[in-house]
């Protein structure tokens, strides 16, 4: 079991390619990275508020 | 990498643009310094989060899209020609990842080329940062900060900051470290979003007189600027080319070269650098009557401004221009705040901006007729493409995007802090909460004794 697309360092280095594990998920790992910045985001924003409204709570009392 | 002397070559710039980074990420620690100084100590923590959240946001979208158009839109697109095939620059490239499969030296170059890059980015969103301070929502500034960091300014870049750029092709522009690319088009878009957002409540008197907001820490506010001074050695490096065949025709020369590749040198650069930041620290602590923040202020504005052709200035040259712009962006900065009340509170939009826009200009007259480019057919530099550029990087691509993305956040509600919240200040809990922490601290240490 390896998750790298070669064997070991033998052999021409230039023909060995990418090292990173998983080649060939880039696209997948592409579209998990953007969802977590986009949802990222809209956590963010409905916490802001949220926090807005608790600390205009808190200066009235 | 099968031979001694390209190897060499090749890590040396790996090497290179990889210690840039290094130092320009003291630019950020300088803004961060400075902007909670600046802030009021109501709002001091809440500054420092809206500025250092930029970094990770400005990042991953600078991975996903922000390279990839520097390389994709020199041709703008639909002016010169159509989008440009970037594979290597694609986030789904290998060679945004360790790869081995390296024949020309590009999986070497690219990771740090493409943060040195990032880091402009960071510069870009967090001059917009500081002028808007202790009113913006944060979620709408991260956003705004995306939009500069990862979008507009990387256009710009590739228009004007290319070696095949449309704007370097048609216009002549020169722009060799960025008084326009970075700096003008900030300023600009920081002057677009403050227009919407509007001043601090009780910046103005009800006679439209401006109030000092006097800041927390001036000692913080100039260390940050110092900082500041400190990374844009590394800005400045890192938008050069260490070593480049320069010769047209027969022979071989190397050489520094600027981003379009033409020659320049490290040594007159660094010259220059220091010449155009005496101008400017003269004239800023002239103008401001000896007032610290200005003076420093004043140093800043005086490279940006000089900044567009410090690659070809001579250092007496440097040294006033970055006099001139800086007398120039201070005198702006108060009529502009006194006539359209706006409330800077950073003066980010004359350091940056208006210095900008200013140094982009007057290379036009300096530099009159020099090559833009070693490309054969590319225009030479002038006034009037010089103002053009100025007017695209600040108006074009910095105001009106800020000025529009502003409103759509205004329509949604989002783009300001509430009312209530501004007067009990963004650090309120976190305030409170320290000091009932202290008073039940000092309670339990007098039980005890």
């Amino acid at each position: 079991m390896t998750t790298a697309n070669f064997e070991n360092w033998a052999g021409n280095i230039s023909e060995i390619g990418p090292i990173y594990p998983f080649v060939g998920s880039e696209v997948l790992l592409l579209i998990v990275g953007v969802v977590t910045w986009i949802g990222w985001h809209i956590w963010q924003s409905i916490n802001e508020t949220r926090t807005y409204e608790e600390e205009k709570q808190r200066g009235k009392r | 990498m099968d031979n001694e002397l390209t190897a060499l070559g090749i890590l040396f710039t790996e090497f290179y643009y990889w210690l840039t980074v290094m130092i320009m990420f003291l630019i950020h620690v300088g803004f961060c310094t400075y902007e909670v100084g600046t802030s009021r100590n109501k709002n001091m923590m809440h500054t420092l989060m809206k500025n250092t959240m930029l970094i990770p946001l400005v990042t991953v979208t600078f991975f996903y899209f922000g390279w990839w158009i520097y390389f994709a839109y020199p041709n703008g697109p639909g002016i010169t020609g159509g989008i440009v095939d970037a594979p290597h620059a694609t986030p789904w490239s290998p060679l945004m990842g360790p790869t081995m499969n390296d024949p020309d030296g590009w999986a070497r170059i690219n990771g740090v080329f493409w943060a040195a890059f990032l880091l402009f980015s960071w510069t870009a969103a967090s001059i917009v940062s500081g002028s808007v301070i202790e009113r913006i929502r944060s979620s709408a500034f991260w956003i705004c900060a995306v939009l500069i960091g990862s979008v507009l300014w990387i256009i710009d870049a590739s228009w004007g900051w290319h070696a095949e750029g449309w704007m370097v092709q048609l216009l002549g522009y020169h722009d060799a470290y960025a008084s326009g690319v970075i700096h003008a088009i900030a300023g600009g878009f920081a002057l677009g979003i403050l227009i919407v957002l509007g001043p601090r409540i009780g910046k103005f008197r009800p006679d439209g007189t401006a109030r000092d907001i006097p800041p927390s820490d001036p000692w913080k506010q100039v260390i940050g600027l110092f900082l500041i001074y400190t990374g844009f050695w590394g800005f400045y490096v890192a938008c050069n080319v260490p070593m480049w065949d320069v010769q047209a025709g027969d022979g071989v020369f190397f050489s520094s070269t600027n981003i379009y590749l033409a020659p320049t040198t490290l040594s007159a650069i660094t010259v220059n650098f220091l010449m155009s930041l005496s101008g400017g620290l003269l004239m800023g602590y002239m103008c401001s009557k000896g007032d610290a923040f200005w003076t420093y202020s004043g140093g800043l504005a005086g490279i940006i401004a000089a900044s567009a052709g410090n690659d070809l200035y001579h250092p007496v040259q440097a040294l006033l221009i970055g006099a001139v712009g800086v007398w120039i962006m201070y005198k702006l900065h108060y009529w502009v705040e006194r006539t359209f009340k706006i409330d800077d509170a950073v003066g980010a939009v004359a350091v940056h901006g208006y210095a900008g826009f200013f140094g982009v200009v007057i290379a036009g007259f300096v530099l009159w007729g020099y090559p833009s480019s070693p490309t054969e057919g590319y225009a030479a530099v002038t006034p009037w493409g010089q103002f053009i550029g100025a007017l695209i990087m600040f108006g074009l691509l910095g105001l009106l995007p800020g000025w529009v993305m502003a409103k759509i956040l205004q329509g949604f509600g989002v783009l300001r802090i509430p009312r209530e919240i501004e007067i009990q200040g963004l650090d309120f809990a976190r305030i409170e909460d320290s000091e009932q922490g202290d008073k039940d601290l000092a309670k339990a240490e007098r039980a005890e004794a």
